[in-house]
């Protein structure tokens, strides 16, 4: 069979399993978001809390995605669910530490005096450090993102679809093609989503800091 | 008027603040000055309440700054620190600008304050307002500093060691226009320093901290007459030998300080690299109890020196040493009799105090004579 | 149940075999990276590319070169391990402060004995850090190997998904999170100690 032909007779289960997987990949993502940045705004008000907290995330990003997988399965059943709990745990790591370490990176005399000619507490936060600390809070996101294309593959192990499912298939059936039809699409995703919130990245750096580096 | 009555402050056991009491006029510049640890900085930050006192009550025109909102009060009171801390998100017209703005003042009137402190400093608004913080000199930025703390009016401005960190001539400038800017818009300003130099240059009233204490507050002049302890007299030192004619005359009057010193386990690429930077070809070696060893030069390390190695083995002991106690005649003869370029001053119990060089030595003779010598 | 320890050693073994060879091509690659950085954003940016490719992928389009077996599992793990590595390697020799490369040139060193006498150990500890996160990675995704007919805990894991039996799956997740967490602790304590020796 040639590739045309096999695009064009696999067509709708490509296009819904790559459909499916942005589907996993944005919902995880945003998710994760949701949980980190306000999380990592409390621990850099609470640093006791954050070694600890910071740690047991770590723990968890060590769990291979297989297990974690696994675990959501038992937890949810098969499908969608189980899969978007998994992946929205691996997201959080990445954007919790970068929302920590860019608002704790924030220069401290800028923090002061930002205090001292009365600011308030949410003033600083809004106006000095989250637009200070978005570059790195970005390229968390980035992170995650990366990684959560990457876990979303083995979705397909628990029924939730996704390009995985293609890779899965063209696996057990020893089929070269299916495999291409899922690993280069996933792989294209990824590099796109990479390159995109890269260029975010550096369009929302603020201005005043993109020069330093110059 | 500004007013500490019996104030306290601890950290844990350690007291900062010990029963503190003072007073600052209205217009005045008061410069608060003394050793490390004395509690100046953290006198000066009970007053925006970036610090809270643990008892003893702050009042500002005889109102308790402790029954205010914290916020106003410190859009009140204009705040300069040492690491300057301009956003660097902003422009510097948006910087200079972010308090009138936190006033909720109309866009009129906050483009009128840039333009008018600009204009104060000789920072042209056109070339200037739309830069970042990171695009201007040290000295610059800390103009920019001064003048959002100036921006919203407040009759009071706190600087805690605002100059500290820039080079000694645009020091000295931001000194002069500070004066200039204090006086022409009869600010009261407070000011943390631990430059005698700038305390005498700047102040109306100099105040004195020792452990958590008032000392002395008095105007320069007074306080050069009629110090009230010996480490007054030891801070102004050398202003105060100029103005009172001389006693006699030690090692240590003429020595200056700041000498480069190394523990001899150093190894032979830092001390090579170390020389570079600071740009001398000769180092103070010191022994592990800190006691004198020797010197070592770079023309030894080069020539006999191994990478990695420790310069112990290439310690000389050909200069000179003399105790700091002695007379300044000796010295002198010492020095101008061999062809050393350096005599190393010792203490009492072998530790190294300073070094005489031909040119510390013609600095403070010269200072003996005529003054306080600019740089 | 099925004993785990061969299993254990036979993970480990997959892993330390791929981050010995990613050690060895990455800090030969981030060496050359550092001496010509325009060869050097290229070698990174192939580096990051590799490592963005999705594991399940990149594991698969490698069986379809290398076949099912343990050898596409360490093909993949070494893929993954090289851009920590060269990444490490390239910003540690490039933090070498210029002072102390100057005082080695200034003592007659020629190109290779910097790097050997000088820069590549004031950049271990850089290197080291990087070699950690290769480690702990590559647990991680040494697990995905059961899905190319490779072995290590990968086996048991999977079969406890099939069987839905949580004490199956946990018990051979557990040595591979113990290892992950193990290693990263006593890697990054000896990382402290190199970085406090310097």
């Amino acid at each position: 069979m040639t590739i045309t032909q096999f695009v064009t007779k696999n067509w709708v289960y490509i296009r819904d399993s790559l459909v499916r997987h942005l589907e996993l990949v944005v919902i995880a993502v945003l998710i994760g978001i949701v949980i980190s940045i306000p999380l990592g705004i409390l621990l850099s008000r609470n640093k006791k809390l954050a070694a600890p907290v910071l740690a047991a995330v770590g723990v968890i990003q060590t769990i291979p995605g297989l297990v974690m997988l696994g675990f959501a399965l038992l937890l949810f059943g098969i499908g969608m669910k189980p899969a978007i709990f998994a992946l929205s745990l691996y997201a959080i790591l990445p954007i919790l530490r970068n929302t920590y370490v860019g608002i704790t990176g924030v220069d401290a005399g800028c923090i002061e005096a930002g205090r001292g000619i009365g600011m308030t507490g949410s003033q600083v936060l809004f106006m000095l450090e989250l637009p200070l600390a978005l570059p790195s809070i970005v390229s968390g996101i980035r992170i995650s993102t990366v990684y959560i294309v990457s876990w979303a593959t083995l979705a397909g192990l628990i029924g939730a679809g996704g390009l995985g499912d293609l890779i899965w298939t063209g696996l057990s059936n020893y089929n070269t093609q299916y495999i291409l039809a899922g690993a280069i699409p996933s792989a294209v995703m990824a590099f796109l989503f990479s390159g995109l919130i890269g260029l975010a990245q550096r369009a929302l750096t603020p201005r005043g800091l993109r020069r330093v580096k110059q | 008027m500004i007013q500490f009555q019996n104030v306290n402050k601890s950290y844990g056991n350690k007291k900062i603040l010990d029963d503190l009491s003072l007073e600052i006029r209205d217009g005045e510049f008061a410069v608060l000055i003394g050793p490390s640890g004395c509690g100046k900085t953290t006198t000066l930050k009970l007053i925006n309440r970036l610090i809270e006192q643990d008892n003893g009550k702050i009042t500002i025109d005889g109102r308790d700054i402790s029954e205010e909102n914290t916020v106003e009060l410190r859009r009140r009171i204009g705040y300069v620190i040492q690491q300057i801390g301009l956003f660097p998100n902003m422009t510097v017209e948006q910087n200079i600008s972010i308090v009138p703005k936190l006033l909720k003042y109309p866009k009129e009137k906050c483009d009128e304050i840039v333009h008018s402190l600009l204009k104060l400093v000789e920072m042209p608004y056109e070339e200037y307002a739309h830069k970042y913080p990171a695009e201007l000199s040290g000295g610059q930025q800390q103009r920019i500093g001064v003048l959002r703390a100036l921006a919203a009016s407040p009759p009071i401005v706190l600087m805690d060691e605002p100059f500290g960190a820039l080079d000694p001539i645009t020091r000295e400038l931001l000194q002069e226009e500070t004066r200039r800017i204090q006086k022409k818009l009869k600010k009261t300003i407070v000011f943390v320093t631990h430059d005698m130099d700038e305390a005498l240059r700047l102040a109306d009233t100099i105040l004195f901290m020792q452990e958590g204490k008032l000392v002395q507050a008095a105007s320069p002049e007074e306080m050069l007459r009629n110090p009230a302890n010996d480490l007054i007299r030891s801070f102004m030192g050398r202003h105060m030998e100029s103005a009172n004619g001389t006693a006699k005359l030690l090692a240590e009057d003429f020595m200056r300080t700041r000498v480069l010193k190394v523990p001899e386990t150093m190894h032979t690429l830092e001390c090579i690299e170390m020389m570079r930077q600071r740009d001398v070809n000769t180092l103070v070696v010191l022994h592990e109890d800190d006691t004198y060893a020797g010197t070592v030069s770079i023309e030894t390390i080069r020539k006999h020196g191994q990478a990695g190695r420790e310069i112990r083995e290439l310690i000389s002991d050909e200069a000179m040493t003399i105790s700091r106690k002695e007379d300044a005649r000796a010295a002198f003869d010492q020095l101008l009799a061999s062809s050393l370029q350096y005599l190393v001053v010792l203490n009492e119990d072998g530790t190294v105090a300073g070094l005489i060089t031909r040119t510390s030595m013609a600095k403070a003779m010269g200072e003996a004579l005529w003054g306080e010598l600019t740089s | 149940m099925t004993n785990l320890f061969p299993l254990i050693l036979e993970h480990m073994y997959i892993v330390a075999i791929a981050i010995a060879i990613a050690t060895a091509i990455g800090v030969v690659l981030g060496v050359i990276s550092f001496w010509y950085p325009r060869l050097g954003t290229f070698i990174l940016f192939a580096a990051e590319m590799l490592q963005t490719i999705p594991s399940l992928a990149l594991l698969a389009l490698l069986m379809i070169l290398l076949g099912l077996g343990n050898t596409t599992l360490i093909a993949g793990l070494v893929l993954y391990a090289l851009l920590p590595i060269v990444r490490n390697t390239n910003t540690g020799l490039g933090g070498v402060p210029d002072h102390l490369r100057e005082a080695a040139r200034g003592m007659g060193m020629n190109r290779m004995q910097r790097l050997a006498l000088v820069e590549l150990p004031l950049s271990f500890p850089m290197i080291f850090s990087g070699i950690k996160i290769a480690v702990v990675n590559s647990l991680a995704i040494a697990v995905m190997g059961v899905l190319i007919g490779a072995g290590g805990l990968g086996y048991p894991i999977y079969r406890g998904i099939q069987m839905r039996s949580f004490e199956r799956i946990i018990t051979a997740a557990l040595p591979v999170v113990i290892m992950a967490v193990g290693f990263d602790y006593l890697m990054t304590g000896f990382e402290r100690r190199l970085t406090k020796r310097k």
